[in-house]
């Protein structure tokens, strides 16, 4: 009896408000440490002052954020980085979500195989799956274009390397899993018997397609949308290894600036630029989608 | 001539039988009932009229005209779904609509008839809501406008009413059956609810694994019923062994000490079945059946008994007429008609 008293007495003396701040802090301080501090770090650091026999200057000044706003070159790789993120992401929901259709009314057996299918470029390494795109198509010995270039198909090798059609379709394949994920959830939630009740009503199949199973399953490709948007629009590896230096974007130019020409405050200011941009980008879908289909999807 | 004629309608899957050889005919603008438990192929024989199964074997025919062969699309029939599967993306006006558009209806007669529709049911005001806004209840009005809006051959319910709560189930059943009346569609309802199969049917078919046990008018279904399932299944039943002796026509039946004469009655050892509110307590004497009562339970309207006797255990219904009743551990002795019970070979 006193026990409980004395425990009831000890919980009341941290204040009620307190209690869920202090069971979170350990999670509070890893999330401040790997993740708040570094990006604070970086911003900071895009305000700093570089030249080649210098170095670094910790300085506050806008010479890096001018040089961006004002160097086409700049303008350039950002609109080519949106650019390829907003393809990606078209592609992705235009073969996503039949794709995901089909998946939903696969049977047991197979439907377990293709989902393999389809999430094995996320289990094969990012180097290994782009080589394996530059052995199919790179130059004239890629085997796709050998083939093609013996058959007298074509008479010169369909470029690939360097070239944006490159990356996007690399990022296609690497991407697609999210997008479909997403839109086979949002099919899940459809009432089984809603394809039944539109025939009953006279629809055929593409008009139950178009009308009522299309219009419920655009949330969930929207936030597949986001996911493939961001991760395109963010990605490193793969631009870097089919885009190289002669087809730069935001995060390998980034990359350049940081390692090769060791200007890191320019490098800092291009990579606060994109998470910046990709933030309010990804904030505005994701509200106009929330606001658009709350009162019909809830 | 009947209106939906079914004919040794048959659906297996694989080596299990779920309809089997089922045969129907329904009149037009006849309500009628497929019932029994949960498995028993009701829901299939449904699916199979509306075109969403196709049969193994048997035929369809509405109207004289063969509907195996037309897809769902064009066979014309309004479906009410237990899920209810409205467009959740499209407000009650729109889903109403839908069927009509699909008609190539023109606009302004599919308004005029989208409001008729919705006001029949009545949620005229609740034109412009989603279904994520609107009740169960209404949900289930929507869903009815929808199928009825069409002005289908036939309207086919899938447990329509099983997702309403008890109150609300018997309002709209009441409900169901007046718009049934005034639209006079041909209707096929499926439900596992004996009640509810009763309160709406000109005609119930009850089905047990595939198989038809029974087709009559609920009254008849209930106090003739054809088969034990069908006793068990409809209401409260209770079966008494006894033995039945032949003496010209009719044959005199004993149960306990009690007895009944009866005619068209096998001889030897019988099974009495006979309803629990077809008993009447009575003072013991030498020629009658008693018992000593285990437990009573009020139950408002009524009282539930269950007696114990040399014959078995044997539940008693009465109506709570406001007389003095037996009480637990009193001898009662049980009295019932001669028609009131139906006698089978043990």
């Amino acid at each position: 009896m006193r026990e409980a008293t004395q425990e009831t007495r000890a919980t009341r003396r941290l204040a009620p408000a307190a209690v869920p701040w202090l069971l979170s802090l350990p999670a509070l301080l890893l999330f401040a440490a790997v993740l708040v501090i570094p990006l604070i770090m970086t911003i900071l650091l895009s305000f700093h002052d570089w030249s080649q026999y210098g170095g670094i200057k910790p300085v506050l000044i806008l010479k890096n954020w001018r040089e961006i706003w004002s160097d086409p070159y700049y303008a350039e790789m950002f609109l080519r980085t949106f650019r390829i993120a907003a393809l990606v992401t078209l592609v992705t929901a235009l073969v996503g979500a039949p794709e995901a259709y089909i998946l939903n009314r696969m049977r047991p057996p197979w439907r377990g195989l293709f989902v393999l299918v389809l999430l094995g470029p996320l289990l094969i390494s990012v180097v290994a799956r782009t080589l394996g795109w530059a052995l199919l198509f790179g130059g004239r010995t890629g085997v796709v274009n050998a083939a093609l270039i013996n058959l007298h198909l074509i008479a010169s090798p369909i470029p690939f390397m360097f070239t944006e059609t490159g990356i996007v379709v690399a990022l296609v394949h690497v991407l697609m899993p999210f997008m479909v994920l997403a839109v086979w959830t949002a099919l899940q939630r459809l009432d089984p018997q809603i394809e039944n009740a539109a025939a009953s009503l006279g629809a055929g199949h593409l008009t139950i397609l178009r009308r009522v199973i299309l219009p419920q399953v655009v949330p969930g490709m929207l936030s597949g949308g986001i996911i493939v948007f961001a991760l395109a629009a963010s990605a490193f590896a793969t631009p870097a290894i089919i885009g190289g230096r002669r087809l730069k974007v935001a995060a390998t130019l980034a990359y350049d600036e940081f390692l090769n020409t060791l200007n890191w405050p320019l490098g800092a200011a291009v990579a606060v630029l994109l998470l910046v941009v990709l933030v309010a980008i990804v904030v505005t879908a994701n509200r106009l989608t929330e606001r658009r289909y709350a009162e019909v999807l809830g | 001539m009947s209106f939906l004629q079914l004919d040794q309608l048959t659906k297996r899957y694989g080596d299990q039988v779920a309809v089997d050889r089922l045969t129907l005919s329904v009149q037009q603008g006849e309500f009628v009932s497929l019932l029994g438990p949960s498995g028993c192929g009701k829901t299939t024989t449904l699916q199979m009229v509306a075109g969403f199964v196709a049969p193994s074997a048997g035929a369809i025919a509405l109207a004289g005209r063969d509907l195996i062969a037309v897809k769902p699309s064009r066979r014309g029939l309004g479906v009410v779904f237990q899920s209810y599967a409205l467009f959740p993306h499209m407000t009650a006006a729109q889903n109403v609509a839908f069927g009509l558009e699909m008609q190539g209806v023109g606009r302004a007669e599919r308004d005029k008839r989208v409001a008729d529709a919705l006001a029949l049911v009545g949620l005229a005001g609740l034109a412009d809501r989603h279904p994520r806004r609107l009740s169960g209840g209404q949900q289930q009005r929507v869903a009815l406008a929808r199928a009825l809006v069409i002005r289908p051959h036939m309207l086919l319910l899938d447990e329509p009413l099983s997702n309403l709560d008890a109150k609300l189930r018997e309002e709209m059943q009441i409900e169901l059956r007046a718009i049934q009346r005034t639209v006079g569609t041909t209707t096929i309802l499926v439900t596992h609810d004996q009640a509810e199969a009763m309160a709406l049917s000109d005609r119930i078919v009850i089905m047990n694994q595939g198989r038809v046990e029974q087709i009559a008018a609920p009254q008849e279904a209930y106090e003739r019923p054809a088969t034990a399932f069908v006793a068990s299944f409809l209401g409260k039943t209770n079966e008494l062994a006894g033995s039945a002796a032949g003496e010209g026509g009719d044959a005199i039946v004993s149960i306990g000490p009690a007895r009944w004469i009866c005619p068209r009655a096998p001889s030897g050892p019988i099974l009495a079945a006979v309803r629990p509110e077809k008993i009447a307590f009575a003072a013991p004497a030498a020629d009658r059946l008693d018992g000593v009562v285990r437990t009573r339970i009020f139950q408002g309207n009524h009282w539930l008994y269950r007696v114990a006797t040399s014959a078995g255990e044997v539940f008693v219904i009465r109506q709570n007429a406001g007389d003095a009743m037996p009480a637990e551990g009193d001898t009662v002795a049980l009295v019932w008609r001669a028609e009131d019970m139906t006698v089978r070979s043990a």
